[in-house]
């Protein structure tokens, strides 16, 4: 059992392949469902539509905490969901299919700096 | 182990495009292959998301320019469009974690949650273009 699951004997088909990331989508999924009943109902019951009233929301630290791990659970939602795209309709050429996946991990990297920095300025 | 590696295997390429337009697709199809679509689309338009997210947050004056940017019809339009696409894929994606649960997975019942995505997500996206455009 020790040596016969690495190098090129490694087993490559079977069940259990991408169940991580499976799970990892649907638990992400559910967190940002919570977030969006968090967001409308914190939101919608202040009844103060004005910059006070949504920069506010934004300026608690649990809030800022909040918004900033849904928005990780976004981009890895994303990623998993986006990968399937390449993975179905990219099929011709691995290269290709590399270099899509790769500048799909660098767009939802980028797209967490910018989060991180619009998130802590308020 | 290796033989399950070497088989040669028949390959079976993607549909091309006038094949697709020819393939009925039942309704459940419908919303999974929008389920699709609107989550690319909210992942292509996320910098569109997160700009209109900083201008907001960021000061009275951005938050000014926000709203002079937002009365734009055009970003009403794609504001409406990934609103859509947000409630599209929030009720299907419920639908999903149902079915993930073994839960509605026959023939009819899987066009009757279908039916019930769309009754759902296109009066709320509704709601949101008539919010947009003013009517209320």
């Amino acid at each position: 059992m020790a040596n016969n699951n690495i190098g090129p004997k490694r087993l490559v088909v079977g069940a259990h392949y991408g169940l991580r990331d499976w799970l990892a989508q649907r638990v992400t999924a559910v967190v940002m469902a919570l977030y969006t009943v968090i967001l409308l109902v914190s939101f919608l019951s202040g009844s103060n539509f004005s910059y006070e009233g949504w920069a506010g929301l934004f300026a608690r630290q649990w809030f800022k905490i909040a918004t900033f791990v849904t928005l990780l659970s976004l981009f890895y939602h994303a990623w998993i969901g986006v990968r399937d795209i390449w993975m179905d309709y990219v099929t011709k050429s691995v290269g290709l299919r590399l270099a899509f996946q790769v500048a799909t991990i660098l767009w939802l990297v980028g797209c967490a700096g910018w989060a991180a920095q619009i998130i802590w300025r308020v | 182990m290796s033989e399950a590696i070497n088989k040669k295997r028949r390959q079976f390429g993607v549909m091309s495009f006038t094949q697709v337009m020819h393939y009925r697709l039942p309704l459940a199809g419908v919303v999974s292959i929008l389920h699709r679509v609107s989550g690319a689309l909210m992942f292509f338009l996320l910098p569109f998301i997160l700009y209109l997210l900083d201008k907001s947050l960021t000061s009275e004056i951005s938050f000014e320019y926000f709203r002079g940017f937002t009365s734009n019809w055009f970003v009403k339009l794609v504001i409406l469009a990934l609103s859509w696409a947000y409630l599209h894929h929030f009720c299907a994606g419920i639908r999903h974690l149902f079915m993930d649960l073994h839960m509605g997975l026959d023939k009819n019942s899987g066009r009757k949650t279908s039916v019930a995505v769309f009754a759902v997500s296109l009066p709320l996206a509704a709601l949101v273009g008539l919010k947009l455009f003013g009517v209320f």
